[in-house]
């Protein structure tokens, strides 16, 4: 290997002091919103978006996209930790707690663990408690302005205590079940958890 | 939305093509691979390895059918070992 | 086929400015291969506390040229590797690279002809070494270069273009400019489109091959409405680069 080779001058992405209490270890802040993508962006309408919350519940419920609206939300300001190594600090978004929306069903005592699932086939997995006392939304504003369909929408799920790609793009329902059912990127090396904070990169078996 | 016909959107414009990959494909097969065929396993439709649809900015690579936009395969790099899943090709038909 | 792909250091041998947003590196390669026209290297840089950044060039140089090769870069704004090249790099520098790279956009000459080679932007760069190894081979392969390019300043390689358009035999070389063209001009002024597409392939017969290289909207439309007018898919060879891929 040429490992030992560096490029004069390049510096990459090392973080400047004053950012560096804010970064988790092996991130680097950025300005911009960089557009991360696993395939092309799903055509989803107002019309015909829907979420929906099954698995481990007493009984399954869909939101159409105008019921939607009219459950309370709220704004919240968070970093976002990519795992391809950019930050961004303090970025607003407007969407619904998931608290609020597990207050519309009642959990099958077994549930543990939550797959997203989305348009275009991505999904990812969290434990549900993970999900509740304010760390997870489902956001369609970002930075005052309808969620842009490249950022994921209508509508995405923010985590942003974990890596981003937790943070589902074009969610169209979570499934609650007893089990961790690894999700895309789970299943191909990435880690079960990925909390940025304890560089949960990589799944260790691999 | 009206507007999506014409300003495609942004993860399609930042889609590449296979060929844009040779480099990493040729490091896993030890081979040039982009004149290679592939067979979608979703769909059946034949390709070039060098003609699917690569998306690169995201946790891995992932490499769509051009005809049906189904995975075909997905590629991660961690510290210690390079990842390939090939469950969407049918199969290869590698030039002798 | 002898096949490089190990990670080796060049050394950059010249700059040349080729527009005010783009420059063309010769680099000298320790352990050359022959490329084939089309082709690319992938560029790494490495950072003192080893963070890399890969991107993936074009070589803009015909294989022809032995030991060292040329790869135009524009300089993209938010791009980690191309700002590095264009404000850091040196003659006597020295760059991580591998390649050459790629088996399904390429051409050379006992592939034959017409060709069609139609660019956007920097997209010119895989279709010029096509362009001079056409030219080193001494062929007369009927060829016409389609070239859609924003501004009269972003025309890359214009000079030699229009020297060898001028010298060349059955070399044909037509712009279409997208947003100022220049003063008197009469030609194409708009985004490549059907009407275009139908003219240039007139002088070219009915079964050209065809290579398409730029960004994506452009490979989309003129693959589609290539497609669209009954030219066989499989003459069509496309490389697309996205706004952040640095091709």
């Amino acid at each position: 290997m040429s490992g030992q080779f560096v490029s004069r001058g390049f510096q990459g992405g090392r973080p400047s002091a004053e950012t560096r209490d804010r970064l988790p270890p092996g991130q680097h802040a950025v300005s911009d919103f960089p557009v991360l993508s696993a395939g092309p962006t799903p055509q989803v309408t107002h019309e015909n978006w829907q979420l929906t919350i099954e698995g481990l519940v007493q009984e399954p419920i869909t939101w159409r996209w105008e019921d939607f609206l009219k459950l309370p939300s709220q704004e919240f300001t968070v970093n976002i930790h990519c795992v391809t190594s950019w930050s961004k600090f303090d970025t607003r978004w407007r969407g619904v707690s998931m608290d609020t929306l597990f207050e519309h069903v009642t959990l099958d005592p077994r549930a543990r663990y939550a797959t997203a699932h989305c348009h275009g086939g991505y999904t990812t997995n969290l434990p549900i408690d993970e999900l509740i006392n304010g760390q997870a939304f489902v956001a369609y504003e970002y930075d005052g302005k309808p969620l842009p369909a490249e950022h994921g929408g209508l509508a995405r799920l923010v985590v942003p205590h974990l890596y981003f790609w937790k943070s589902a793009k074009w969610l169209r329902g979570l499934r609650f079940m007893e089990s961790n059912q690894r999700g895309f990127w789970e299943s191909l090396g990435y880690h079960n958890h990925g909390d940025p904070w304890k560089e949960e990169r990589y799944s260790s078996d691999y | 939305m009206s507007e999506l016909d014409q300003s495609m959107d942004m993860n399609t414009k930042m889609m590449l093509d296979g060929n844009a990959l040779a480099g990493k494909l040729q490091a896993i097969f030890g081979a040039e691979m982009t004149a290679t065929s592939t067979i979608c396993a979703q769909c059946g439709g034949t390709s070039l390895m060098g003609e699917l649809r690569a998306f690169t900015q995201s946790p891995g690579i992932v490499l769509r059918c051009p005809t049906c936009e189904g995975v075909m395969l997905r590629l991660v790099q961690t510290p210690r070992a390079t990842l390939l899943d090939a469950r969407g090709v049918m199969y290869l038909k590698i030039p002798s | 086929m002898k096949q490089s792909i190990q990670w080796q250091i060049a050394q950059v041998k010249a700059i040349k400015h080729e527009t005010p947003t783009v420059k063309t590196f010769t680099l000298s390669i320790p352990a050359w291969v022959q490329h084939r026209a089309g082709q690319h290297y992938d560029v790494r840089l490495t950072a003192p506390d080893g963070y890399q950044a890969q991107r993936s060039y074009s070589i803009a140089s015909e294989p022809e040229r032995v030991g060292d090769i040329d790869l135009t870069v524009e300089r993209l704004g938010d791009g980690e590797v191309s700002p590095y090249l264009h404000d850091v790099l040196v003659p006597g520098d020295q760059i991580e690279l591998r390649g050459p790279l790629g088996g399904y956009f390429v051409w050379d000459t006992t592939l034959g002809g017409p060709l069609l080679l139609i660019a956007g932007g920097s997209g010119i760069v895989p279709l010029m070494a096509m362009v001079r190894h056409r030219v080193a081979q001494r062929s007369d392969i009927p060829t016409r270069l389609l070239h859609s390019v924003r501004t009269p300043e972003a025309v890359i390689y214009a000079e030699e273009l229009s020297r060898l358009s001028k010298q060349q035999t059955r070399l044909d070389v037509t712009y279409t400019f997208t947003r100022q063209a220049p003063a008197n001009w009469r030609g194409y002024a708009r985004r490549v489109d059907e009407m275009i597409l139908r003219e240039v392939l007139q002088t070219l017969g009915n079964k050209p091959r065809i290579y398409i290289c730029g960004p994506t909207a452009l490979v989309e439309v003129a693959a589609n409405t290539l497609a669209g007018i009954g030219v066989d898919a499989e003459s069509i060879r496309t490389e697309r680069f996205g706004p952040t891929g640095g091709r």
